[in-house]
C-alpha cells in the first residue's frame, strides 16, 4: 500500500493506542522557549519526574528579548525573571539550551533548521503554533500546549489522534513580485482560517519543488493560521543540500545513510489524500491582509470589502467588526492606505533570503518621513550572514533600524510594540486586535517585499510598481 | 493518578458573541510575562473587558448579573491562533468548567480537555437559544452533559457534541495523559531504539 509521508512517520512513531483511541506518538524533537516552557518545568517537578531525554530537547529565547538591548538585566524584570527561570530549567535538567551568549540564539523555528535539528521523517513538538514550519523538512511537526510540553519533558511522547491529509498542488510560475508569503495567504483566503481543521497540508507541485527551503518554511509556517495542525513538504535534494554539513546534522557515512533513509519517507505515488486542492500559481497575486485574521485577505489592486454588499449574515458581521477595528474604509483601494510603521522579521519572513531580496530592491530608496521601520533577524546567526553581506548597511541607509534576533514586533512581548492605533506594514503572521503590542494597534500583513515598498512610500503599495518589477 | 470522571458541567453561563475569537484576544500576549498560571483569571478577555486606564468597558463578563457563570458560550473558530494554554488556563481559573461554542480551533480544544474543562458543540441557532434563555434569566442552570451529548437549560435542551476521543477521556478519568504516558514509557523507548536518529 501507497503511503503518505504522514502516515509513515505517524507509523514510525506510534507507540501505542490508549484507552480513549488517541496515539501514545514518539516526540523525536522537543523544542522549547522561555513563554510556554516554565509552567511545564514546574509540573515535572511537582510529579517527581525528569525529563525523559534531555538530549533531544533544546532551548533558545526568543519572543521576550529586547532587541535593543544585549546586556542583563533587561529593563523589563518580568521578561528577566523568564530568562532566569528557562536557564534554571535547563541547567537542572541538562538540556541545550542556544543562550544569547551562544551567538546561536533566535527565534525557535529559525534555530532548529539552523543548526542541523530539524529533519526529514521525525516528529517534532514545541509549545508554539507555528512549529508546523518545520515541516518544511519533511517532519511533522506540532505545536502544543503547556500540558502537553510537560508530557513531552517527561514521557518524550504525547496523546494525539491521527490527522487527515490534504494535498495541496501549485503549479506553473509564480509572477514577479509573487512570494511564498502570498502563496500561503492565498491559500488561507481560499481555504479559510479554519479551512484545515483535522488536517495536515501536504504542499507540492512544481512550484513547491522549485521553492528553497527557506520558501518552504514561509509556507509550512503559516499552516496553522489555515486551521491545519501542521504542515510539510516531501524531502527531495533541496531538503539534503540544506541539512548538508548543519551542526547537528549527520556526518561522514552516517549521512548517506540518513539521506537513503529520509527519502524513503517521502510520500509514495498513488497514496490516498483525504482531500485535493490545485491551484495554478498564476492566479496569486500580492496578497495582503485587511481585516484581523490572516483569512481577511485580498490582493494589492483589490479593494476593501464593503459589509453592504454582502448577504451573508456571518461575512456581514465579521467584516463589521474588522472594519470597525481597523479603521478602514469600505470599497476602498487598500492601496494607498496610509502605515505608520514597518515590521521586517518573524519565523514567517525573518530569515536571509527575506533581507536580501529587500535589500537588493530598497538600496538608494529611503523610508518615507514620518514611518518607523524596523528590521529584525530571526537568529543571531541570520544577524551575522546579513551583516557580511552588509545587508544590515543597506537597510539602515534606507531608514531601518537594524536591531537584533528576536520575535519582536511580530508580538510585541518585548519592548517593540504599536502605540495607539499605528498601522504597520508587517511581514509576520497574524493580524489579530492587539497583536503587535497596542490595544488598538493595526497591522497588515504582505511579503517582506510589500513591507519594503509599504516603507518607503508611506502607505501600502503594489512592490511591483514601487520597485519596476516586470509583471 | 485518579481524575475525576467529568461526565456533566452544570451551571450558570454567559454568551461571548462572536467568531474566531482568538487565544490573542482571550488572553493577550503581555500577561504571559509569568512563570506560573495562578492569577492568570483576571486577565481574561482582557483588552475586550477594560479600558486602557483600567476602567470596564461594556462585556458580558463585566455585568453582575453573569458574575459566578461557569459554562462559557461563544461562536464559531473559538480559540484560534496561538497555542498558549494561558488561554484555557485563564478561562478555567476565572471559574469556568465549560465551553460551548459552534466549533473550536484543534489545539485550543486539546488543551482545554488536558485540563478536564469540556469543549462541547452546538449548532448556531441552540447556542442561541441557550443565550436567550441566559438573557432571560441569568440564574437559569445549563448542564452541559458530556456523556448523553446534550445541553439542558430551564426545560429545554439542545443536542451538543463532545469528540469521541475527548468525550472517552473525560467520562472516564482519562482527560490527563501522563498517567498512560508514563505507563508506555518502556515501549516508547523500545520505538526510539528503532529509530536511527533516536537509537542511544
Ligand atoms: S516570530 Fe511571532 S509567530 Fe514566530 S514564534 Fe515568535 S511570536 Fe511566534
Amino acid at each position: 500500500m501507497p503511503k503518505s509521508l504522514f502516515e509513515k512517520v505517524w507509523d514510525a512513531h506510534s507507540v501505542r493506542t490508549l484507552a480513549n483511541g488517541q496515539t501514545q506518538l514518539l516526540i523525536g524533537t522537543h523544542l522549547i522557549h522561555e513563554v510556554t516552557s516554565p509552567q511545564a518545568f514546574g509540573m515535572v517537578r511537582d510529579l517527581g519526574l525528569k525529563v525523559a531525554m534531555p538530549h533531544r530537547t533544546f532551548a533558545t529565547v526568543d519572543h521576550i528579548v529586547p532587541t535593543d538591548q544585549f546586556a542583563e538585566p533587561y529593563r523589563d524584570e518580568l521578561a528577566q525573571a523568564m530568562m532566569n527561570e528557562l536557564r534554571k530549567n535547563c541547567a537542572e535538567f541538562g538540556i541545550t539550551f542556544f543562550d544569547r551568549a551562544s551567538g546561536k540564539q533566535g527565534i525557535v523555528h529559525i534555530v532548529g533548521p539552523e543548526q542541523g535539528i530539524t529533519q526529514p521523517g521525525t516528529t517534532i513538538a514545541c509549545g508554539d503554533s507555528h512549529t508546523s514550519t518545520h515541516g518544511a523538512f519533511g517532519a511533522i511537526a506540532f505545536g502544543i500546549g503547556t500540558t502537553q510540553i510537560r508530557d513531552v519533558l517527561a514521557t518524550q511522547s504525547m496523546a494525539l489522534g491521527k490527522l487527515k491529509v490534504r494535498r495541496i498542488n501549485v503549479t506553473g510560475h509564480l509572477r514577479p513580485g509573487v512570494y511564498a508569503k502570498d502563496v500561503i495567504l492565498h491559500l488561507i483566503r481560499i481555504l479559510g482560517v479554519n479551512g484545515g481543521t483535522g488536517f495536515a497540508y501536504e504542499y507540492g507541485g512544481d512550484v513547491f519543488d522549485r521553492f528553497t527551503m527557506e520558501e518552504r518554511m514561509t509556507v509550512c509556517n503559516m499552516s496553522i493560521e489555515g486551521g491545519a495542525r501542521a504542515g510539510y513538504v516531501n524531502p527531495d535534494e533541496t531538503t539534503f543540500a540544506y541539512l548538508k554539513g548543519r551542526p547537528y546534522s549527520p556526518q561522514g557515512a552516517s549521512w548517506d545513510a540518513a539521506v537513503t533513509r529520509w527519502k524513503s519517507f517521502a510520500s509514495d505515488a498513488g497514496c490516498h489524500y483525504d482531500d485535493v486542492v490545485n491551484i495554478n500559481a498564476a492566479d496569486i497575486a500580492p496578497t495582503v491582509t485587511w481585516g484581523i485574521n490572516p483569512g481577511q485577505a485580498i490582493s494589492i489592486r483589490e479593494s476593501i470589502p464593503d459589509p453592504t454588499k454582502v448577504t451573508a449574515v456571518d461575512e456581514k458581521a465579521s467584516i463589521e467588526e474588522a472594519l470597525a477595528y481597523m479603521k478602514l474604509t469600505p470599497g476602498a483601494p487598500i492601496k494607498g492606505t496610509k502605515i505608520d510603521v514597518a515590521f521586517l522579521g518573524s519565523c514567517t519572513n525573518g530569515r536571509l533570503s527575506d533581507f536580501q531580496e529587500v535589500a537588493r530592491f530598497i538600496k538608494g530608496r529611503k523610508v518615507a518621513a514620518g514611518v518607523k521601520a524596523i528590521a529584525v533577524p530571526g537568529s543571531q546567526i541570520v544577524a551575522i550572514q546579513c551583516e557580511k553581506l552588509g545587508l544590515d548597511k543597506i537597510l539602515a541607509e534606507a531608514g531601518f533600524e537594524w536591531r537584533s534576533a528576536g520575535c519582536s514586533m511580530c508580538l510585541a512581548m518585548n519592548p517593540d510594540k504599536l502605540i495607539g492605533d499605528q498601522l504597520c506594514a508587517s511581514s509576520s503572521n497574524r493580524n489579530f486586535k492587539g497583536r503587535q503590542g497596542s490595544t488598538t494597534g493595526r497591522t497588515i500583513l504582505m511579503s517582506p517585499l510589500m513591507v519594503a515598498a509599504a516603507a518607503v512610500t508611506g502607505s501600502i503599495a503594489d512592490a511591483r510598481e514601487v520597485f519596476a518589477l516586470n509583471n | 493518578m485518579a481524575l475525576a470522571k467529568i461526565t456533566q458541567i452544570a451551571g450558570r453561563g454567559v454568551y461571548v458573541p462572536g467568531n474566531d475569537i482568538d487565544t490573542d484576544r482571550i488572553i493577550p500576549a503581555r500577561f504571559m510575562k509569568c512563570v506560573t498560571f495562578d492569577g492568570l483569571g483576571e486577565f481574561l478577555f482582557y483588552d475586550v473587558r477594560k479600558n486602557a486606564d483600567g476602567t470596564d468597558r461594556a462585556h458580558p463578563l463585566n455585568e453582575a448579573r453573569f458574575k459566578g457563570a461557569t459554562v462559557l458560550l461563544s461562536g464559531a473558530n473559538f480559540g484560534c491562533g496561538s497555542s498558549r494554554e494561558h488561554a484555557p488556563q485563564a478561562i478555567q481559573k476565572y471559574g469556568f468548567r465549560a465551553v460551548v461554542a459552534e466549533n473550536f480551533a484543534e489545539i485550543f480544544f486539546g488543551n482545554c480537555t488536558t485540563l478536564g474543562m469540556p469543549c462541547a458543540t452546538a449548532s448556531r441557532a441552540d447556542i442561541a437559544k441557550i443565550a436567550a434563555a441566559i438573557e432571560k434569566n441569568p440564574q437559569i442552570e445549563v448542564v452541559v452533559d458530556v456523556a448523553q451529548q446534550e445541553i439542558r437549560f430551564g426545560d429545554q435542551s439542545v443536542k451538543a457534541e463532545v469528540r469521541a476521543a475527548a468525550r472517552d477521556a473525560l467520562v472516564n478519568g482519562r482527560w490527563d495523559a501522563i498517567g498512560e504516558l508514563l505507563d508506555g514509557m518502556t515501549a516508547m523507548k523500545a520505538k526510539a531504539q528503532g529509530l536511527p536518529y533516536l537509537a542511544a
